[in-house]
């Protein structure tokens, strides 16, 4: 038995009602776990592109990319390997911020390179992209003063180079 | 021309050869049942006496034929008493198609009188859903539906139509039958290596399952296991793949498999498997099953490759093309050892006779074997009834076999029964027991309205066989809620319903009984009085092994 990873899955699906729900509804049929779920319009009016991340060992993750390819509306589905994909995630989280630590907080954005999008007299808005273990680093170093509360977005994932998921031809 | 929606999908389903359709009206589907009326002459609809009999006998009518099977329900009510007959149709990869109305879709989300989330409810339970949500759409849609249900793993399709949907008009034109989609072909290069796993082989075991049925490779397999010299082992789905009175035919192996079946899968050396999903019912501890053997996994559906358990060889695609691959390419191949060895182990289990002349549950399978055909529709429901027929009916053709596999679902056999005479005009017989025809015993008033050569044997034994089974192996005879204490006369049942009713106590009177049922051609139900302390025998407890076989 290997043991659980997580990975990442693009999935291009056609824009039908319910396309979703049915896809969703897998992940409880057939118990997968999963982490992060996002969706999207794409430059192809037709369809949506969905990344999604679960966890578990490559029995499982094989049982996903099949019984998602399956699906009537999944036009194609990929596993993205790490070394070859552009991963980022969202974040936007809110800290309290008050007196001494607001500066701390304002070098932290700094040095995370995020964007501070609100301010009030007891906190701040901080948007961070990136990978999401750099999302993780920066909620661990400002947790001591206080997380308000935040909010991700999960990953979306697109492969580098000039190589397409998905063409119509 | 312009037509209305209800018009349109009638004249699509004709166009898809759909001759028959099951079903129960209400208030979001009474347009579409106008329409029938208007072409009663070119389309047959059965009513039935619950949504649910309906979805079984589409499915019952699909496994017999190999058409596509079409039920019909409203919305709300109509539409849940559906989903069990969609999730039993959708275990076994029944190709069937539902349609429902559903409000207009001005009120969806709105509670209205009658209104479900029918497309959500059904999407665990069926193979693909449409709502259709514009009437130009809705010729292709059904269309869509047809070719998706055939094609590749088949599968039952619903198609929920708003009552708007129904009315709306569009310009319509016929555009023919939905042709199945080719199965992708394997990959030859995968089945020569098929062929050299075989000249390895020494002991052979060929491991049929419900794929071979719905792909029509009966023939097929049975080249196969002549050629290879090997014997056929069957999922219960697949026990209708070969002439059981072949004599390379084993039967079904597994929870209640017959002792050679389940024995010669444990020595073989090599499975070859073919449209078979290793269910846990069906090999016990998948870590001991077939332990000492390669596999070679044929399927449609590379899903199931690797799902329940890691096959030596993969070969998705088309079963047909796969099989006659290796079946014309094969040297033939002999075995004498092996079949010995198999051979010695056939009839090891002895049934015993009855004391004092009352009835045995074999006893009358037997006696109904003997006055069947082969072509006479074997129907079951859920039990330790169903583990019989398993066991001891003597199949002759392929689709023949009517019986709940992955779902198991009690009240499944009346409904079933109904479509399989429906669908062929032959002799139905259903083999049910007392607590799933109570399940579902209301669809007697169909196969009467409907005047079926319907015989409904009864294997009474005054209980839940299977569940009070389970309680005197595993649960220390704590036999709760697994005793009907009823007083339900199946005889007078039968008589108030319209139909012929029969009692059997003991062997000369059930003779007696089926030689007048088998006479007659109108629905005859058959109360045979059976002990209750018989249990299924062999039995591989959950989970275990041809190690822990209980032979008696
Ligand atoms: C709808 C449904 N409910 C419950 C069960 C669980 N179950 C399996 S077999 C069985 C007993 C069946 O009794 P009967 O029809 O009398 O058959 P017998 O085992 O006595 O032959 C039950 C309750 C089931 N399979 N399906
Ligand atoms: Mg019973």
């Amino acid at each position: 038995m290997s043991s659980d990873q997580q990975f990442a899955v693009s999935i291009i699906v056609s824009n039908q009602s319910g396309a979703l729900t049915r896809i969703s509804s897998l992940f409880s049929q057939r118990n997968f776990n999963i982490d992060s779920f996002t969706c999207g319009v794409t430059n192809n009016p037709e369809v949506s592109r969905m990344t999604i991340t679960a966890t578990g060992d490559a029995n499982k993750k094989e049982q996903l990319l099949k019984q998602i390819s399956k699906l009537y509306d999944v036009k194609k589905v990929e596993l993205m390997t790490p070394e070859n994909t552009i991963l980022r995630e969202l974040l936007i989280a809110k800290v309290n911020a008050t007196g001494e630590s607001l500066q701390t907080i304002l070098d932290a954005a700094n040095v995370f390179r995020s964007k501070v999008v609100d301010m009030s007299p007891e906190s701040v808005c901080i948007e961070m992209t990136g990978e999401s273990s750099k999302l993780n680093a920066f909620l661990t170093y400002i947790a001591p003063y206080g997380i308000l509360e935040y909010c991700r977005t999960g990953l979306v994932a697109v492969e580098r180079g000039s190589k397409c998921l998905y063409v119509v031809d | 021309m312009e037509r209305s929606g209800c018009q349109i999908l009638i004249e699509t389903l004709i166009e898809q050869g759909v001759t028959t359709i099951f079903g129960y009206p209400g208030g979001q589907v009474l347009n579409i049942y106008d329409e029938l009326y208007k072409n009663n002459h070119r389309i047959n609809h059965v009513l039935t006496a619950h949504e649910q009999g309906a979805a079984h006998a589409a499915d019952g009518y699909s496994r017999a034929s190999g058409k596509v099977g079409v039920c019909i329900a409203t919305s709300g009510p109509g539409a849940t008493n559906l989903i069990t007959g969609l999730a039993t149709a959708n275990s076994d990869s029944i190709p069937m198609v539902a349609i429902t109305g559903n409000v207009p879709m001005e009120l969806i989300g709105s509670d209205s009188f009658q209104e479900v989330d029918t497309f959500g409810l059904s999407i665990p339970v069926t193979k693909h859903s449409f709502r259709v949500d514009n009437v130009e759409n809705l010729a292709e849609t059904v269309q869509e539906a047809f070719r998706l249900a055939k094609s590749g793993r088949p599968g039952p399709v619903l198609i929920d139509i708003p009552k708007n949907i129904q009315l709306d008009k569009t310009e319509y034109s016929p555009t023919g039958i939905a042709e199945k989609t080719p199965d992708p072909k394997p990959d030859t290069a995968l089945l020569d290596q098929a062929l050299e796993m075989i000249y390895e082989s020494k002991r052979p075991i060929v491991y049929c399952g419900g794929g071979v049925i719905n792909a029509n490779c009966s023939e097929a397999a049975t080249t196969l296991v002549e050629k290879t010299d090997a014997f056929m082992v069957c999922s219960m789905m697949g026990l209708t793949a070969m002439d059981n009175s072949h004599a390379r035919y084993l039967g079904m192996s597994g929870m209640h498999g017959r002792f050679a079946a389940t024995k010669a899968i444990s020595e073989c050396d090599l499975v070859i498997a073919a449209g078979v999903r290793f269910t846990d019912r069906a090999t016990g501890n998948k870590k001991k099953f077939a332990s000492n053997a390669k596999i070679i996994h044929l399927d449609i559906d590379s899903a199931e490759q690797g799902k329940n358990i890691d096959a030596t060889l993969q070969i998705p695609g088309d079963l047909g093309f796969a099989l006659n691959y290796i079946t014309s390419k094969l040297e033939p191949q002999k075995h004498p050892q092996w079949e010995e060895t198999v051979n010695s182990y056939k009839n090891k289990t002895k049934d015993y006779t009855a004391p004092n002349g009352c009835l045995l549950p074999w006893e009358v399978i037997n006696a109904v074997n003997e006055r069947a055909t082969p072509e006479t529709n074997i129907a079951t429901d859920v039990g330790q009834h169903q583990m019989w027929v398993a066991q001891y009916y003597n199949f002759k053709n392929p689709r023949t076999f009517q019986t709940s596999g992955g779902l198991g679902t009690m009240g499944y056999g009346m409904g079933a029964a109904i479509g399989a005479a429906v669908a062929t005009g032959n002799k139905t017989v259903l083999f049910t027991g007392d607590g799933s025809f109570g399940m579902n015993l209301n669809e007697l008033a169909t196969a009467v309205s409907q005047n079926l050569p319907l015989i409904i044997v009864i294997l009474n034994n005054g209980v839940l066989g299977m569940i009070r089974q389970w309680q005197n192996l595993f649960f220390d005879n704590h036999f709760i809620a697994s005793t009907l204490e009823r007083k339900t006369d199946f005889v007078k049942l039968a008589d108030a319903f319209g139909a012929t009713g029969l009692r059997a106590s003991n062997p000369e009177e059930l003779n007696e009984a089926l030689d007048k049922a088998f006479a007659l051609s109108s629905p005859v139900v058959i109360d045979c009085l059976i002990p209750d302390e018989e249990n299924v025998f062999p039995m591989v407890p959950p989970n275990g092994s041809f190690d822990n076989i209980i032979l008696k």
